[in-house]
């Protein structure tokens, strides 16, 4: 022990830097912020160091060509040793990431803390919260498989949107005139190099303000924030009631950090590594592109706005959400911090989860995609069938055969892109049928020129069918009128 | 006074040595730009596309769809799989065809084609066209993207070497459709 000691005083000699990581570490904090509300600041910080770890792990390991990205990922997941292992910790440390960061952002709103003297600390975290997500974005395009491909597709047709400048920039992101080699390599550039390496800077800004300015204080309803008082509040604060960070508030730090690793690390080892999903090769067109987790509500966002406003609302909508949040702690710089004094705030936050909770919930169910095998694969309900006459059958082939049931469920089984056509009969009569058949509209297709009129009459004689039997189907009343 | 003067003379050569890094910097700074920008610059003139065949005109049958292959004009040595490229080639009558983009112009995803139903129909959020490329429905604001081809020597040509996305730049692609020789 006392060698120990004594090796410790001959580097402490000489770096200096004993006593100044003391102080920052018994820094005196306000007694009711060694709370588990505060953990979630060091807890992303430990992701980050997972993350880093893991990627340098596969760097060994990866190749960032175009050619070779999804051969290098099986010979990780197949061939290398636990390979499969560290790729998955990777991966969930990714999704725990972006959730740690956002239940942080959530915290740190909520409690008040960008309020003054922390302006810079809050836009500081705002561009750390954008360079996680670009992490996300660019890891799954390293993950190169079909996902990667179509998604980076999807990315370049919204970027191609850019007034003026689109093709240019598209241009720019795929690094050449198609998705390919220099796509994944400048992706590569930006998901080792550039992102982290600004994350890195970044983050160490953000962690100095939080010791020069001091951790925010537990908000008090009534106790409001003004820029002439606030700095010899809090001093008070911190001497009259403030404990020392280490160790009366690090160990909850410490413990939180551990659960989230273990977490990662049990989902790693029981769900896996994600994908690779087939390979990245175009010409494969037998394929579903789905983004990842964490952009799920985009992709349902953009099958729900109307064609006018997509390219506005996908241009401008997240322009004016990031001005918005760097922009907040200057409009909001004062006044009350607790969230029980601050409604808009609270229902704010309600509104963004709930809307992104159901635009994810969408996006993984996606009931607006055609199921493209329906057709060939998911049967007529037996119950359609019997009983009916040799025409009404010959229409349920011509709904099979020309891939009405691809976007049109019957007893729950197909498509949810047009609606359920269980009940049909009760809401179109024989003439209604057949125009919406032909003349398509309401975002259905016309079928006119692609069935025959014998087609078109068995097709109509089976959806006259179906309706409740108890319940008469609807039928032209000024038609039937003037035939009696 | 002298004192002064040593510092105002240092001052100065802080500030001349500040201006001669800015200059290098600047002269630096145009071959790093010039590097960056370069694959944004080669493709505004159309420096990606050229004409090559998908194919002898057997492939394709009068009055259907089919899918055809091509290695993209400009590759590089790692690009694999990802050069290779498909489209929808519809021979409309043996004279005239169709060729057609395989992305989606909504977001580019792959459009399949459905010869039972003469519709080609997106995966990714629904969108459908009819046999003649035009939108049916969903949330595409326009038709497929088309090639422009020719026959010679019994080949489909197309001209083609650049990923279609549905900005300004498609519209211009488009402008010159349908130039059989």
């Amino acid at each position: 022990m006392r060698l120990i000691n004594k090796v410790g005083a001959w580097f402490d000699f000489r770096l200096q830097l004993g006593a100044p990581i003391t102080e920052a570490a018994t820094h005196r904090v306000p007694r009711e912020t060694a709370s588990w509300f505060y953990v979630f600041g060091s807890a992303a910080l430990t992701v980050l160091l997972l993350q880093i770890v893991t990627g340098i792990l596969l760097a060994l390991i990866y190749v960032p060509s175009a050619g070779e990205a999804w051969n290098s990922l099986q010979t990780l997941n197949h061939d290398i040793s636990l390979g499969w292992f560290i790729r998955a910790l990777h991966g969930w440390g990714s999704n725990f990431m972006v959730a740690i960061v956002l239940i942080h952002l959530v915290q740190v709103f909520l409690f008040g803390a960008y309020k003054f003297p922390r302006e810079l600390t809050w836009i500081v975290g705002v561009f750390l919260l954008l360079m996680t997500l670009g992490m996300a974005f660019t890891g799954q395009v390293l993950r190169f498989d079909q996902d990667a491909y179509w998604g980076l597709g999807i990315g370049a047709s919204i970027t191609s949107r850019i007034p003026l400048i689109g093709p240019w920039a598209v241009s720019l992101l795929l690094g050449g005139p198609i998705i390919a080699a220099t796509t994944l390599s400048r992706f590569f550039a930006l998901h080792v190099f550039v992102i982290p390496g600004l994350m890195l800077a970044f983050v160490g800004v953000h962690l100095l303000m939080v010791l020069k300015l001091g951790i925010n204080e537990w908000p008090m309803p009534g106790r409001i924030v003004r820029r002439a008082t606030y700095l010899a509040e809090y001093r008070e604060l911190t001497h009259k009631d403030g404990v020392p960070f280490v160790p009366a508030a690090v160990w909850k730090d410490v413990l939180f950090s551990g659960f989230v690793l273990l977490s990662i690390a049990c989902c790693a080892v029981y769900l896996g590594p994600f994908g690779p999903s087939g390979q990245p090769d175009p010409t494969i067109i037998q394929t579903v592109p789905r983004p990842d987790y964490f952009f799920l509500w985009l992709y349902a966002l953009l099958s729900f706005l109307p064609p006018s406003a997509e390219t506005p609302i996908l241009l401008i909508g997240p322009a004016i959400g990031i001005v918005v949040l760097l922009v907040l702690p200057f409009i909001a710089g004062e006044g009350e911090k607790s969230w029980k004094r601050r409604p808009i705030a609270v229902l704010t936050i309600l509104l963004a989860a709930v809307s992104l909770g159901t635009l994810t919930r969408l996006g993984d169910h996606a009931p607006w995609s055609p199921v493209m095998n329906a057709w060939s694969s998911v049967p007529i309900p037996s119950q359609y069938l019997s009983g009916r006459t040799a025409l009404e059958r010959r229409g349920a082939l011509v709904f099979q055969a020309k891939q009405c049931h691809n976007c049109h469920a019957l007893d729950g089984q197909g498509g949810q892109r047009g609606p359920a056509l269980d009940r049909v009969a009760l809401r179109l009569n024989e003439d209604q049928l057949i125009r919406q058949v032909i003349q398509g509209g309401g975002n259905m297709p016309a079928y006119g020129k692609n069935l025959n009129p014998p087609e078109t009459t068995a097709l109509v004689a089976f959806l006259k069918t179906l309706h409740p039997l108890a319940i008469a189907p609807a039928k032209d009343a000024s038609r039937s009128a003037a035939l009696e | 006074m002298s004192v002064e003067t040593s510092t105002s003379r240092r001052a100065l050569l802080v500030k001349v040595g500040l201006l001669f890094n800015g200059v290098v910097g600047a002269a630096l700074a145009v071959p790093i730009v010039r590097y960056l920008l370069s694959p944004a610059t080669r493709g505004k003139d159309n420096g990606y596309q050229s004409w090559l065949s998908v194919g002898p005109l057997e492939q394709f049958p009068a009055g259907e769809t089919r899918l055809a292959t091509y290695r993209n004009p400009v590759v590089n040595p790692g690009d694999g799989q990802t050069a290779n490229i498909a489209c929808w080639v519809r021979n409309v009558d043996n004279r005239n065809f169709q060729v057609f983009a395989i992305n989606c112009a909504h977001l580019g995803c792959p459009v399949r084609w459905f010869p039972q139903s003469n519709l080609f129909l997106c995966p990714c959020h629904g969108g459908a066209y009819y046999q003649d490329g035009s939108r049916a429905s969903g949330p595409p604001e326009r038709g497929l993207f088309e090639h422009q081809y020719k026959i010679e020597g019994g080949q489909l040509l197309i001209k083609t070497g650049q990923l279609p996305t549905p900005g300004p730049s498609a519209l211009i692609q488009l402008s010159g459709k349908k130039t059989c020789v």
